[in-house]
């Protein structure tokens, strides 16, 4: 004879309105619909420079246009908060022990932070921004 | 022993994470500078084709695209399913074939620079 099978009513499309840290986790799974789109963008603008200079002027015209100035401020928030919560799981995705104590978790993720400053900055630097 | 294919799906997803997580807001910044009018030096046609043109600048183009592509769509298949898609089997097929698509894509460009 079986138990009664336990049956967990879950909405498929509304759960995560349960509870505020659903929500938190569904804020940043959004995140992956900007990056996404930015990464098609990214292989048109790959193809644009394949295609020789006027292509290439013509991409950048379009990225003046109101709706990618939008998309772009969207995208910009959105990978930001996905890299920031990203660093802030690495000390628990990855805790590092040196011999018998575990070195603190605020480290581990500052060290991503300190390490993400700096590859922003000399990407910035030799793209001639500053 | 059991064999797994998650590991083949799971290597590029957790490097891509890392590298949507360390390269994509700077390079984010620099086409947002680009839409408001403020065209980085570095957005050249002539800076970006003498980059696209060199092995390295290849490699790195080439790593950054397709392991955010391969990442990118192993998270919206999962946000899919979050928002009540039950069509796992579906969204995988498309997606993980879009990020395929766009990597073997990129790569025919590179080629051509």
């Amino acid at each position: 004879m079986s138990r009664k099978p336990l049956v967990r009513e879950c909405p498929p499309t509304t759960w995560y309105f349960r509870q505020p840290r659903y929500l938190r986790y569904m804020s940043r799974e959004i995140t992956s619909i900007f990056v996404g789109a930015y990464c098609v963008l990214l292989v048109v603008g790959l193809q644009r420079l394949a295609d020789g200079p006027t292509a290439w002027e013509g991409f950048l015209l379009a990225l003046k246009s109101p709706a990618s100035i939008v998309f772009h401020f969207l995208a910009l928030v959105a990978a930001v908060y996905h890299a920031a919560t990203w660093f802030n799981a690495t000390q628990k995705a990855m805790p590092l022990q040196i011999g018998e104590s575990f070195v603190p978790g605020n480290l581990i993720s500052g060290a991503h932070y300190a390490a993400w400053a700096v590859l922003s900055c000399v990407v910035l630097y030799l793209a001639g921004v500053f | 022993m059991a064999k797994s294919h998650k590991p083949v799906v799971w290597f590029p997803f957790a490097a891509g994470g890392t590298v949507i997580a360390f390269c994509i807001p700077v390079i984010l910044l620099l086409t947002f500078l680009a839409a408001l009018g403020h065209v980085p030096a570095g957005l050249d046609y002539q800076n970006m084709h003498v980059f696209a043109r060199s092995g390295l600048g290849k490699l790195v183009i080439f790593g950054v695209v397709a392991l955010s592509l391969w990442s990118s769509a192993h998270r919206l298949r999962c946000t899919c399913y979050d928002f009540g898609l039950r069509a796992d089997t579906l969204a995988a097929t498309v997606l993980y074939a879009a990020a395929i698509f766009g990597s073997i894509a990129s790569a025919v460009f590179l080629a051509r620079i």
